[in-house]
């Protein structure tokens, strides 16, 4: 096997390429939507309340794999063709944006009440109220949830690997036929996904720090 | 004016009218539903049935005409509510800019001078923790009066803080009123009460009791009531 290291890093390495794109996309991807669904959730407006309620309930309760079946061979049946990359990214964001949503939820629930009165009091708008004062305090209690959300969304990539793309498992299935070493094959991604998730905890505890509040 | 938190009926038919430039404090036991009043006034409360005008004009139940009138009416919290991620400069020109729209500069420069006013001009770059208790209350004094409010509510201002600072809000107060300032004011403050206010409203279990000036009311009240609670306040 040592004659094929070369052979085999290029493998894992476009697996970890395409892993972190994959998770660059999804978490972003759910941290924008998440945000909009949590300001739905909280918004005076009680028909946009239900929808945000209703998206989280949907999304939070389908089990990803189930969802990935979905998006990737329900929307073709529906006439939307997308690059399969592509539908898998969106369906791993839309999932997560479900739980950012409650985590946004339960930030802004952490900022005290008074908070948002003063600033209603002052005759700033929901938004306002939302943008200048509720938000920017509420960013430091949602850190830690978030690198736990962005942890489980980079792990849960590899779900991807059912639906047929190359990512790190998918690599990993790949050297499995080739060299009849499942164990030895999965342990080398193993070291990768902990690496990448190690460093994804620190970076979020470095966030932490910078954006304290003291009170 | 009627406000119901479930079953239980807060304020019972109040009928309240405040004069430009009229100093009004609210009386009453804790439970009396004078703070749920004064928050009633600019609709941190929503109201059951009832009216509430500024200068006229009746104050909508949501929306940003209600956010439009109600940057005219300032109120101050007793447990303060300064922003707590910004400086002092920046909790009171936030709303300048953002609702009125001056410019940085103009919003600043005016918040100087109210802070020069309540006494803490060196203050203008501390955080809000970095100030004792009665000096966060005096920033959100003037976060209030850099909106040009029409009325300024005061919702019990002196009662978090430490009794030695309690002096210096109350000063700032008497201030706001001897320069014409229309205030509703709920205290525990009866000193206070009874130099600054023009007028005394007792509250009891919702509803107005007695309506009076300060030395009818802390002389001679009219009623049981009202006799029995300076009994409790003014003994010790």
């Amino acid at each position: 096997m040592f004659t094929h290291v070369d052979a085999i890093a290029g493998q894992l390495g476009r697996g970890l390429l395409l892993t972190l794109a994959m998770t660059a996309l999804a978490f972003t991807g759910a941290v924008a939507v998440g945000l909009v669904v949590a300001v739905l959730r909280i918004c005076p407006v009680a028909p946009l309340r239900a929808f945000g309620a209703g998206y989280v309930t949907v999304f939070r309760n389908i089990p990803l794999l189930v969802l990935l079946v979905l998006f990737v061979f329900g929307l073709p049946d529906l006439g939307l063709l997308y690059p399969l990359f592509a539908t898998v990214s969106t369906a791993m964001a839309l999932y997560w944006a479900a739980f950012v949503c409650e985590v946004v939820r339960s930030g802004v629930r952490a900022v005290p009440r008074g908070q948002a009165e003063a600033a209603r009091a002052l005759g700033l708008g929901f938004g306002q109220c939302l943008r200048h004062v509720i938000l920017p305090q509420a960013v430091r209690p949602m850190v830690q949830p978030l690198g736990s959300i962005f942890i489980g969304c980079a792990l849960s990539t590899s779900l991807a690997a059912a639906v047929g793309v190359a990512e790190l498992t998918g690599q990993a299935e790949f050297l499995t036929l080739r060299y009849d070493q499942p164990l030895t094959s999965f342990a080398l991604t193993t070291v990768v996904y902990v690496a990448l998730t190690l460093t994804s905890g620190l970076v979020a505890g470095r966030v932490e720090r910078k954006v304290a509040v003291v009170r | 004016m009627n406000k119901h938190f479930g079953e239980n009926h807060v304020l019972r038919d109040i009928d309240l009218d405040i004069h430009t430039g009229e100093v009004v404090v609210l009386l009453g036991a804790s439970g009396s539903g004078k703070s749920t009043l004064c928050r009633c006034v600019n609709r941190l409360e929503t109201v059951d049935s009832g009216l509430i005008s500024l200068a006229g004009v009746p104050l909508p139940d949501e929306g940003g005409e209600l956010a439009r009138l109600r940057a005219r009416v300032g109120m101050v919290f007793q447990s303060f509510n300064l922003f707590g991620h910004l400086s002092v400069l920046d909790n009171i020109t936030l709303a300048p800019t953002r609702v009125r729209g001056l410019s940085r500069h103009e919003a600043a420069e005016r918040a100087r001078q109210l802070l020069d006013r309540v006494g803490l001009a060196d203050k203008a770059d501390a955080r809000p923790v970095q100030l004792s208790g009665g000096q966060q209350q005096r920033v959100a004094i003037a976060r209030a009066l850099a909106m040009d409010p029409q009325v300024l509510l005061f919702d019990e201002p002196t009662s978090a803080l430490d009794p030695e600072t309690v002096g210096e809000v109350l000063d700032v107060m008497a201030g706001l009123a001897a320069d014409g300032m229309t205030m509703l004011v709920v205290t525990h403050e009866m000193g206070f009460a009874r130099r600054v206010a023009d007028r005394v409203v007792f509250l009891d279990e919702g509803r107005v009791r007695e309506t009076a000036t300060p030395d009818e009311f802390f002389d001679a009240p009219r009623t049981e009531r009202a006799r029995e609670f300076l009994s409790k306040v003014l003994s010790h």
